[in-house]
């Protein structure tokens, strides 16, 4: 019912649209009610619309604009990676990209063994079936 | 590329060029050469024209003037390979009767084509030819070092020439269409020996074997052009 995620300073989101797609970005400043300034390690600061952003759950502690050493700094101790990837939204994003670059045979490889657990389940619910039944 | 030359006499505006007339005789040193050779600048010996052959006019005239085609030069180049298409990789064929097999390509032919086999074992298709406009390659390569390729060209696969026999109305209906469409044994040996050392790459690979057995094909939701093959 009431919000959770505040865009603040300190807010990790996820870009959604645009040239950084993809990217997890820090808000380091806002600009006024529609932009904020954003800032990561591989990228230059740059402002960005809040309708391109997608709030995270991560905050960590930096003051307002912070020189780029402090903001690395401040991600690496509240561990903003290893916190994403853990998170089931960072994990869905992981799976996404590695189905997204499987290779044919690769693919190939995937159908095989879907099939083969597909047939230790049918297995098991059989012998499951049969034990009911009796 | 040759260095840009240094104009010893650039152009300043056009039509003004910078240095004179007797100043460029100077820089150009013809003044040394001429000092070197006595006073004189040099010149070759005339070379001794061969008298011309004295051509007789021609007996006959065609009546109309005859346009001869223009001379044509080009030589073709085999057609360039995509960088994914390289010795030992597996290629999904698009069309013909072997449509959506997976193949391993072993080498470009004079003419361009690719040279392809199964193996025939594998999935039933021989030693062929294949255009590479018709072939996805995929990032997958087989081992291929053990794989002598070297006898075969684009004569291999042309149509073989048959000797004209005389008709005589018995053999008219003798069974001569038979001893055509077999395959000679020399060519089923040759697709044995290529296969062989592939198998034995195949194998060292799990599920290998059965990819290529396999065909490919689009299911439902998946969007070509977002596969990454």
């Amino acid at each position: 019912m009431t919000f959770k995620r505040f865009a603040e300073i300190g807010r990790v989101a996820l870009v959604n649209y645009g040239e950084d797609y993809g990217k997890l970005v820090v808000i380091v400043d806002i600009v006024d009610q529609n932009r904020a300034l954003v800032d990561s390690p591989d990228m230059v600061r740059s402002q960005i619309n809040f309708k391109r952003l997608s709030l995270t759950d991560i905050k960590i502690d930096i003051k307002r604009v912070p020189k780029k050493k402090a903001l690395v700094a401040a991600m690496e101790a509240a561990d903003v990676k290893g916190k994403w990837e853990k998170s089931s939204w960072g994990r869905k994003l992981i799976v996404q990209k590695r189905r997204a670059s499987l290779n044919d045979f690769d693919r190939f490889k995937l159908m095989l063994a879907k099939i083969k657990k597909a047939g230790v389940v049918r297995q098991e619910l059989a012998k499951l079936k049969k034990e009911t039944a009796s | 590329m040759a260095p840009k030359q240094k104009t010893r006499n650039p152009e300043l505006i056009p039509g003004v060029r910078k240095v004179s007339r007797s100043q460029m005789y100077h820089k150009r040193g013809l003044w040394a050469i001429k000092a070197k050779n006595g006073g004189k600048f040099p010149v070759h010996a005339k070379q001794e024209t061969l008298a011309a052959v004295e051509e007789k006019p021609p007996k006959f005239y065609p009546a109309d003037d005859i346009k001869k085609p223009l001379s044509n030069k080009r030589t073709a180049k085999p057609t360039k390979l995509r960088a994914s298409v390289t010795p030992g990789t597996v290629l999904i064929i698009l069309t013909g009767r072997f449509k959506g097999k997976r193949v391993v390509f072993l080498k470009q032919l004079t003419s361009g084509l690719l040279l392809v086999t199964g193996p025939y074992k594998v999935n039933g298709v021989p030693l062929r030819r294949v255009n590479q406009a018709y072939v996805i390659g995929t990032s997958t390569k087989v081992d291929i070092s053990g794989v002598d390729v070297s006898k075969f060209d684009d004569k291999y696969f042309g149509k073989q020439v048959e000797k004209k026999k005389k008709k005589g109305e018995t053999e008219f209906f003798e069974a001569d269409k038979q001893e055509k469409n077999t395959l000679p044994t020399e060519k089923k040996d040759d697709q044995k020996a290529v296969d062989a050392p592939l198998l034995k790459a195949l194998e060292a690979v799990p599920d290998l074997k059965a990819y290529l057995g396999a065909r490919f094909s689009l299911k439902a939701g998946i969007k070509p052009h977002e596969l990454v093959f």
